[in-house]
């Protein structure tokens, strides 16, 4: 299968010496659905920037489908749609105008950009909105139409860097349907984002990013496989003072609520025993933490450290 | 697309740009109007009678086609300053900078906007001062050819003006400490054969005075260049500054990181 994204050796510092990326390495596989995680300042953005054009790397090498972003630009930006993390859009043309010229930047015809204007802003919600200025639009109609903008020149490559931040939950879910729709239908996808629900919701693989690295690049399954405690969160029905369960590590939140780090080869069968024997009855459980956001910190402060021993 | 000129790209850009200073017409086209018909009023009709004749020609006669000169100047550079940089600012010039879209065709879009804008201005430029003065046009040819590329000029300086830019401010500096400046010592209202020697060789570095004296040349037969001189000037600034500007876009000056 071809390679979606192939970036070897990448390389950025900034004008004043701040280095961004230390020769960064990423393979994304054709019909993926990727998400590129790290901490703010990691390079993620940079890194985005670079394979979009719109920041000149210092180093290494760039392909798109097989095209070199040195020496076949043109072929490398037709493939790709961008979604920026900010608005960028003209806040004073009408959705239409902002999605039909995106589309004439790419030599697509003015017949045929409004009828796929008509085909993307319907599937996005934003039809009836064709004609209202981009800055009257809510939050979340303007994150929308920023993908309808980036789908107009029917790309193979989407690029999404934080899509959903400030988007409410309903329409977080939404979006969610629509990516995974058009990941389906063979767009291949890269995510970037905070939320990590969202990248253990919608991606395949993953890759980790920080201070400039590549620290993780592996499938969600393989990543989430590697935590071997989860904590749950127990609403007991009647106060309890100090219970105690030798099968888990236990604390007490309040009068009504413990928390249980359990290991995954353990289960969860022994601390219901212990709890039923002291007569402590569960009302009900939920996993605490995201799952992922533990596994991330993790990664990220094992690099840290590892580099610091170095 | 192999081709340095991406047509429908270049016809996009030049169409987002005319509906922007369309949709904003009482912001781009009423305010040359009034304030050319007060020049007109002021400094044709009032002061004007009582100058006499300059250059052969009735004072009303010698300023119009300075005035419209003035109009396309001003409005071809803050177009494209104001325009290009609002792009800049919001980040849209990053749906441009994102496509496959040449840098040259990205200068012609915006310059063509510029060169729109102020040949509208000019007609209506022109249509006033027809309430002041009987225009007997000498050279359509001569019109044509100084207005389109003194607009084109003008259109690149506000383009690079605004590439260089980093607030709002820097786009007004040029217009007022630059520009105004040199369109009022540019011949506008006077000829420079009334200067002395001196002050008439130092006028002669001011390129606007062969735009105005190119395109007044035209109008009245008149000029104080001779209408080759004025055309070559112009060609060498509009094709500098049209190099100047691919070389910034092509380097990323202020547009890329």
């Amino acid at each position: 299968m071809t390679n979606a994204l192939e970036i070897k050796g990448l390389r950025k510092i900034y004008r004043g010496g701040l280095v961004a990326l230390k020769g960064l390495d990423l393979t994304v596989k054709e019909g993926d659905f990727y998400a590129l995680l790290g901490p703010n300042g990691a390079g993620k953005s940079t890194t985005i920037g670079i394979i979009s054009s719109l920041v000149n790397k210092t180093e290494g090498s760039v392909k798109v489908f097989g095209y070199d972003l040195d020496t076949q630009i043109n072929e490398v930006k037709e493939h790709i749609g961008l979604v920026p993390q900010e608005f960028n859009f003209n806040q004073f043309e009408t959705v239409e105008q902002i999605v039909v010229n995106q589309a004439g930047y790419y030599g697509v015809s003015r017949k045929l950009a409004r009828e796929r204007a008509e085909k993307y802003l319907r599937q996005l919600g934003l039809w009836e909105k064709r004609d209202e200025r981009g800055r009257t639009l809510s939050g979340g109609m303007k994150r929308r139409l920023m993908i309808a903008r980036a789908l107009l020149h029917e790309p193979k490559l989407l690029i999404l860097d934080e899509p959903t931040a400030g988007v409410d939950i309903e329409l977080r879910r939404s979006m969610w349907e629509f990516l995974t729709r058009i990941n389906k239908q063979g767009i291949t996808i890269i995510l970037t984002t905070h939320y990590l629900e969202e990248a253990e919701m919608l991606c395949r693989n993953i890759g980790i990013i920080d201070k400039g690295e590549i620290v993780e690049n592996t499938t969600m399954k393989a990543l989430l496989g590697k935590l071997n405690i989860e904590t749950f969160v127990l609403d007991l029905e009647s106060s309890v003072n100090a219970p105690t369960v030798e099968s888990a590590t236990m604390r007490v939140i309040d009068d009504h609520t413990i928390e249980v780090d359990v290991a995954k080869s353990a289960g969860l069968n022994s601390v219901f025993s212990e709890l039923s024997e002291q007569g402590i009855k569960v009302l009900s459980m939920r996993n605490k933490a995201n799952r992922l956001e533990e596994l991330f910190v993790n990664l990220v402060e094992q690099g840290r450290e590892t580099k610091e021993q170095e | 697309m192999k081709n340095p000129i991406h047509f429908t790209a270049l016809k996009t850009i030049w169409i987002k740009e005319c509906t922007r200073f369309l949709r904003i017409w009482v912001q781009t086209l009423v305010p040359p109007a009034i304030t050319m018909t007060l020049y007109f009023i002021i400094f044709g009709s009032l002061i004007g009678s009582r100058i006499g004749e300059m250059g052969g020609v009735t004072y009303m006669e010698f300023i119009v086609p300075g005035l419209i000169m003035m109009s396309v100047i001003t409005n071809a550079y803050s177009n494209v300053a104001a325009s290009f940089f609002s792009a800049k600012f919001q980040r849209n010039l990053e749906e441009m900078l994102v496509a496959p879209v040449s840098n040259i065709t990205i200068i012609l879009g915006y310059v063509g906007g510029g060169v729109a804008r102020s040949l509208i201005v000019a007609v209506i430029v022109t249509i006033v001062s027809g309430f002041f003065v009987e225009l007997d046009i000498q050279s359509y040819g001569m019109i044509i050819i100084t207005v389109l590329l003194t607009a084109t000029l003008f259109a690149l300086g506000g383009l690079l003006n605004a590439m260089f830019a980093k607030s709002f401010d820097d786009i007004s500096i040029i217009p007022t400490f630059v520009l105004t400046p040199l369109t009022y010592l540019g011949g506008v209202f006077y000829s420079i054969t009334l200067l002395p020697d001196f002050w008439q060789a130092v006028s002669k570095i001011n390129p606007i005075i062969y735009m105005v004296n190119g395109f007044r040349s035209g109008f009245i037969g008149v000029s104080d260049i001779a209408p080759t001189i004025a055309i070559g000037v112009l060609i060498i600034f509009n094709i500098a500054f049209f190099v100047l500007a691919w070389w910034l876009l092509r380097r990323g000056t202020g547009t890329r990181t």
